[in-house]
């Protein structure tokens, strides 16, 4: 979805604030709330793709309005409700209704001690063969999914050189939206600065991005 | 959260929020109203026990974690080794998961990590423009600034400039290479050791190396510099 989460390339968000010997949390409940994150993923009625595409989901405004941890919240609450955990009247009494069962925590505190949460896993399956190859120009494609992608506007249509071959990924795109994992390469694609931003940028720069199979075609 | 700090996001905010007004007149329903936080998380927590989806000592150890245990220091440990010893450096750019596990760091999404060597010819940081993706494995959880609208929407259009207004000098002749963590690969810069550092220990290099520069955003400064 063309998004304002999607933000490479504007010119309008103001100064950099640098804050000296930042807290890890700013207030107590933006721990809670990281927390709770990582035991309500651990459910596994949703995958981190999903809780993304839940956060492209608030309205611009409200994006833009709230602290990155109160859209934290928002998505969990949201997804909450959408997988049937809560209702919205609990959500909404902080109760749980009458006669909803109870449940038993996945994520223990020993296990959440011991691990910091796992990413989407990648895997050298020589069964998804590579579409492309290291060396070859490729072509972003023009795409403009309406659900979850990965792949930034800015990046879209323009011509790069695959460098690396990371290997087999599941496919942001449709995993967000319970589709399949489509599991495809996902390669390192450098682009000139001047082939994203135009002659005024530095011919010595480029810009790294990682791209999945199906955000590509031959250049 | 400071008041300056929630002032400058909603100054930041304004001129997209008006053009998004006209969305959220017709999309009053969905409207989230984070009045007070602080309390809809304390109560959110209270329903979650109570059903039994979330265990309250789980979420105590995963802030102890972040707040305590995970940080920029597990990050300066690994660039102070690639200084000190060559064949550890190597390892660390060709196969960072299995280099940073010599060192004990292994879990959550450092298995798909990256590492790039920042030096006198070419200069990288990393972002994420779509969200927050960061080195946590290495870093723990990203700073504010790392996070910010500012910083995820110029640092691909204008990453000198950025720079700059960090503070971090670099020259019309060295390359400047951001790294946009679209996917699950987690980007981890080796920041340039410092002149006149040949005498110092492993830990005494360790101590020289800030965060920043494991983004790539400032350099990292000789012993007894002003910064």
């Amino acid at each position: 979805m063309n998004g304002v989460h999607d933000m490479g390339g504007f010119q309008d968000m103001g100064p950099l604030q640098h804050e000296k010997n930042e807290p890890v949390f700013h207030t107590a409940w933006e721990g809670r709330v990281y927390a709770i994150n990582t035991c309500l993923r651990a459910i596994g009625k949703w995958n981190l793709d999903a809780s993304r595409q839940q956060n492209e989901l608030l309205p611009p405004a409200d994006y833009f309005r709230m602290t990155y941890y109160e859209r934290w919240l928002w998505f969990n609450e949201q997804l909450l409700v959408k997988h049937g955990l809560v209702t919205p009247s609990e959500l909404a009494t902080a109760k749980p209704d009458r006669g909803s069962a109870k449940a038993v925590p996945v994520l223990t505190a020993a296990a959440a001690a011991r691990s910091l949460g796992r990413g989407i896993p990648s895997s050298h399956d020589p069964r998804v063969p590579p579409q492309f190859k290291v060396g070859q120009r490729v072509r972003a494609r023009n795409i403009n999914p309406t659900g979850h992608t990965r792949l930034p506007r800015y990046a879209r249509g323009r011509v790069g050189n695959i460098e690396r071959d990371h290997g087999v990924y599941t496919f942001p795109d449709t995993n967000a939206h319970f589709l399949g994992e489509k599991r495809q390469h996902v390669y390192s694609v450098r682009f000139s600065a001047r082939e994203l931003w135009g002659e005024r940028a530095s011919a010595r720069d480029c810009v790294h991005l990682d791209m999945w199979d199906d955000y590509l075609e031959h250049a | 959260m400071s008041t300056t700090r929630r002032d400058f996001l909603t100054a930041a905010g304004a001129v997209a929020a008006q053009n998004a007004a006209r969305a959220q007149d017709h999309d009053h329903e969905h409207q989230a109203v984070p009045s007070d936080p602080a309390l809809r998380v304390k109560a959110l927590e209270s329903l979650l026990v109570e059903k039994g989806l979330v265990d309250p000592a789980a979420l105590d150890a995963i802030v102890d974690k972040f707040e305590h245990k995970v940080g920029p220091r597990d990050g300066a440990r690994v660039v102070a080794r690639a200084w000190v010893d060559p064949a550890y450096k190597k390892r660390l750019l060709t196969d960072a998961p299995s280099a940073i596990a010599e060192l004990g760091y292994t879990s959550g999404q450092g298995e798909h990590m990256l590492v790039v060597e920042n030096g006198p010819k070419v200069h990288s940081l990393v972002v994420c423009t779509l969200c927050s993706c960061y080195p946590w494995t290495l870093l723990g959880l990203p700073p504010v600034w790392y996070k910010s609208f500012a910083y995820r929407s110029r640092a691909v259009i204008d990453p000198r400039g950025v720079l700059r207004e960090l503070g971090t000098a670099v020259g019309d002749d060295v390359e400047v290479h951001v790294w946009d963590s679209t996917a699950e690969l987690r980007y981890f810069v080796l920041p340039e050791r410092p002149a006149g550092t040949e005498h110092l220990s492993e830990d005494e290099l360790a101590a020289l190396v800030t965060r920043d520069a494991m983004v790539g955003v400032s350099k990292v400064a000789p012993p007894g510099a002003k910064v």
